[in-house]
């Protein structure tokens, strides 16, 4: 095997002790380098860097250019070395691009053995534009149609300036002839006759004059010249170098150590220049990952979806310090779906513990008025449920929303069920129906059946009756509106009275999906004669009618268990 | 953002300033080691009162976390504290028998070393009780994280209040100099705070925990605030105001965000309630020098007659920062 077979140019911006310890490993695995130190870097820190390398025989150092992020000194740096590199090292058949902050993860040895395998492959990413998912600043393929003669860093309002206005102009600028845009990764691998190929067209200026001006040059420059050059071409970069959803670059740390050696690559970026267990361990000696099936970047990918999920769209229903949604209309308010039943208190006898018996205490938890004036009734009658919320009244009325969401979050993989109604606190009724997660059950007029059963005289329940029916009333004109994302079922106090199993299965179906048509049914608190005569009284003092619903149409009450 | 609220705010900015400079006659030097601080040196300001029992862990934990220098102001300690951290090769110190109260609990007084010493530098500003941790700490040091904010541009840091308690009363468990106040307060309330934006000065306004569940249950809106903003690339302009709960210009107590993702956050955990903590009750209400004319300490005096247990069945015992980032009580955002 010939040693010597890949040229590396390695660009060098900072962390310089560490860009002098990757090309040491590049150079002592027999590959000739050419480092371009950016202009930026200053002159004692440069002297004390070639003074570190010096005893190193194969590494060449080319003119130094400024390197601002998205310009074309990268590129111009780009060139300046491969030009030192085909002048100076007649050996090289590929030519590397790498940064300072690259470091070769699997032995260099591999990397070579790799290309002599292909030796006439030019391994770059390089994807016309459409096909590209990401852009920077809104710009996709404008970065080609316009002019950036600011850098986007340091001069950002002549930038977006200077883009508004070729917008508002309509300039666009002609492409050179015979080239179709291309784009992809900075870092990429190419062979020597397509790099000296590229170098050497007679049409380069022209091209220059065109690449000088488009936005990221570093990104498309090669990228669409070599198209122009070759076609075997494996688009790919053989350097693992990801940006996360703001454009930034992943920077790997010690932790990484052993998902990076598992993953196979050759050579990765960025390292953080503190990570000493990382530069120790990299590159391998000896490749342990060479039997195949221990290599994987499944464990890396994972790494960066999760990154890209949690930066974009965070936890849904998650209220913290570092997520504060404003209300989104797409996005549900809470973390998970829950269910809200109003009036079955009233109507049933012990419905919470026929509810609770009939349901997987495991999957669900069955609370009681979690609004009402006194304190949150939590299931099994506790002070405090999971994440220490308190069934203080004042504290949950301070801010009814948190204690909501904060409920659901606490709670997530339980299905939680409370009871509300017109007796309650209403300040969350203005929320709930904006939760797509809620699942609101309501049996109006429901607060008439306790009502009925009072030893009140009429005006007094008059006046009681009044006062509930309209926080009902109130409550339902949120739940009927337009905008209403919630989930509502609203059914009449007769239409549950005749026939309660096919309701109840209903709810039953909202908190476990795959429940069961209840067996029993629990006991009707309401006097079959009585209560219609007690709506009609109240009726007959000026109450608005039908508040029940149709009751005279209610041919027999089920009033128990034991009645199929 | 109107140009009259921009140039309120602008003249509130500098008040806090002018203010921050007039204070420092207030100052006189003990120990001034700050020569030695490097150009990228990560700094940490606090004010301290009688804290010999809590410095010598304090010291050891944000050495260890990879803080530089220390700044610290002295307020009149009249137990061991200044001989303690005298002669400490990266702490300097300034002392004042000035009210901490005026100087608006510390604020300006350390507004006044950080204009002078942190500007350019990564700044951490903490109380002696509290420390403070954000994803991954266990294997990446401070400085790991301020250069992924810088990469990222961002300024500010922020790292909400974690009230930590011992399960059991508070006076029963004896804390010793030296030792991990976490091994006594270790457990902390997982998921009952309340978050309102505040939209004059943008920061989010945090309260809740065990301190609103046990003390101002009846009182919600008095409850002590627990959003902070500790770590701060500092420039001599910026200013904090009100702790280290705001800062001006107020871009800086924007570490959230509001369009659905997570921005990477920390925590400070807050280990206040030690046995330690009665001591600190009864000075603080004869000083009156605390916010509100002391309500918040008076309220902390009366519990503190029945010595209270703060601790309840849902309390968490603290395992690690992965169990708050899953929790959802800070976030590793976008950070790999």
């Amino acid at each position: 095997m010939r040693l010597g077979a890949i040229g590396v140019v390695v660009l060098v911006h900072q962390d310089l002790s560490r860009s002098a310890q990757a090309i040491r490993h590049w150079s002592q695995a027999g590959c000739a380098v050419v480092v371009h130190v950016d202009r930026a870097v200053t002159s004692s820190a440069h002297e004390r860097f070639l003074r570190d390398l010096s005893d190193l025989p194969k590494v060449k150092f080319c003119a130094r250019q400024r390197c601002e992020w998205g310009t074309w000194g990268l590129v111009a740096a780009s060139q300046f070395a491969c030009e030192m590199m085909l002048a100076n090292f007649a050996d090289p058949q590929h030519i590397y691009l790498a940064s300072g902050s690259c470091l070769p993860i699997r032995p260099v040895q591999d990397l070579i053995s790799y290309l002599e395998a292909n030796s006439a492959t030019n391994f770059i990413e390089s994807t016309t534009v459409s096909d590209v998912p990401w852009s920077i600043g809104g710009l996709h393929k404008e970065r080609f149609q316009l002019r950036f003669p600011f850098a986007w860093k340091s001069q950002r309002w002549l930038f977006d300036l200077s883009v508004r206005l070729q917008r508002a102009l309509g300039l666009k600028r002609r492409l050179p002839q015979g080239i179709t845009p291309h784009l992809g990764s900075q870092w990429w691998c190419l062979t020597r006759s397509t790099v000296s190929a590229i170098l050497n067209d007679p049409k380069r200026p022209i091209y220059e004059r065109y690449f000088r001006r488009v936005w990221i040059p570093d990104e498309s420059y090669f990228q669409t010249l070599v198209r122009h050059h070759s076609t075997q071409i494996e688009s790919r970069s053989l350097t693992l170098a990801k940006f996360d959803v703001q454009g930034k670059p992943h920077v790997f740390y010690d932790d990484h150590l052993e998902i990076l050696g598992q993953s196979g690559c050759f050579v990765a970026r960025k390292l953080w220049a503190g990570a000493d267990k990382l530069y120790t361990a990299f590159p391998m000696a000896s490749d342990t990952t060479r039997d195949s099936t221990h290599r994987s970047s499944d464990a890396l990918n994972h790494l960066f979806a999760e990154s890209a999920a949690r930066g974009s769209k965070g936890r849904v229903g998650l209220y913290m310090q570092s997520r504060f949604p404003h209300q989104d209309p797409h996005a549900p308010l809470t973390a998970a779906k829950y269910t809200v039943l109003e009036g079955f208190f009233d109507l049933f006898h012990d419905f919470q513990a026929w509810l609770s018996q009939t349901t997987d205490n495991k999957q669900a938890q069955i609370h009681g008025h979690l609004f009402a004036h006194e304190a949150a009734v939590f299931a099994g009658q506790k002070t405090t449920i999971r994440g220490s919320l308190s069934n203080s009244a004042t504290l949950r009325d301070n801010n009814p929303t948190a204690f909501l969401t904060n409920l659901i979050w606490n709670t997530r993989g339980q299905h939680q069920c409370f009871q509300f109604g017109p007796h309650d606190v209403q300040k969350i009724g203005k929320i709930l129906p904006q939760d797509s997660n809620a699942q609101i059950f309501i049996i109006t007029g429901a607060w008439l059946v306790p009502l009925s059963q009072s030893v009140e005289s009429l005006a007094e329940i008059h006046a009681k009756a009044l006062r509930l029916h309209a926080a009902e009333s109130k409550h339902l004109a949120l739940l009927r509106a337009p905008w209403v994302k919630a989930k509502v079922h609203i059914w009449p106090l007769s239409q549950i009275i005749a026939n309660p199993k096919l309701q109840l299965h209903e709810i039953l179906k909202a908190i476990e999906p795959n429940a069961k048509c209840p067996t029993t049914v629990p006991e009707i608190n309401l006097d079959p004669i009585a209560f219609p005569a007690f709506v009609r009284a109240l009726e007959n003092q000026g109450m608005h009618r039908g508040l029940a619903g149709n009751l005279n149409t209610v041919k027999r009450i089920i009033a128990g268990p034991e009645i199929p | 953002m109107g140009a009259w609220q921009s140039y309120r705010l602008r003249v509130n900015r500098q008040t806090w300033r002018a203010r921050a400079t007039i204070k420092k006659r207030e100052l006189s030097e003990v120990c001034n080691l700050t020569k030695v601080i490097k150009p990228n040196d990560i700094l940490l300001f606090s004010t301290i009162r009688n804290e010999e029992i809590r410095l010598p862990f304090f010291l050891k934990y944000y050495r260890n976390l990879g803080v530089n220098h220390f700044i610290l102001v002295d307020n009149h300690s009249s137990d061991g504290s200044l001989a303690l951290l005298k002669g400490q090769p990266d702490v300097s110190i300034w002392q004042t028998e000035h009210s901490y109260k005026t100087s608006h609990f510390g604020v300006d007084w350390l507004n006044c070393l950080q204009s002078r010493y942190g500007h350019g530098h990564w700044t951490l500003v903490v109380d002696p009780d509290e420390f403070f941790i954000y994803p991954f700490c266990d294997n990446r040091p401070l400085r790991a994280l301020t250069d992924w904010l810088d990469a990222n541009e961002t300024r500010s840091f922020g790292a909400m209040l974690l009230d930590m308690y011992p399960k059991g009363p508070i006076l029963d468990q004896t804390y010793h100099a030296g030792q991990d106040p976490l091994e006594i307060a270790g457990w902390f309330d997982p998921g009952n705070y309340t978050i309102e934006p505040n939209t004059r000065f943008r920061n989010l306004w945090i309260q809740g925990g065990p301190r609103a569940r046990m003390f101002f249950a009846k009182t919600p809106r008095r409850a002590p605030a627990l959003n902070k903003i500790p770590l701060v690339k500092w420039h001599r302009a910026y200013t904090y105001i009100s702790s280290t709960h705001m800062l001006l210009p107020r871009g800086l107590n924007v570490v959230y965000d509001t369009t659905g993702g997570e921005r990477l956050s920390g925590l400070l955990l807050h280990t206040k309630f030690l046995n330690t903590f009665h001591i600190k009750v009864l000075e603080e209400v004869s000083r009156q020098t605390h916010y509100a004319k002391s309500l918040e300490y008076q309220t902390y005096a009366h519990a503190l007659r029945h010595n209270p247990d703060l601790w309840c069945e849902w309390s968490e015992k603290f395992t690690g920062w992965q169990q708050l980032e899953t929790l959802g009580l800070m976030s590793k955002g976008r950070w790999l």
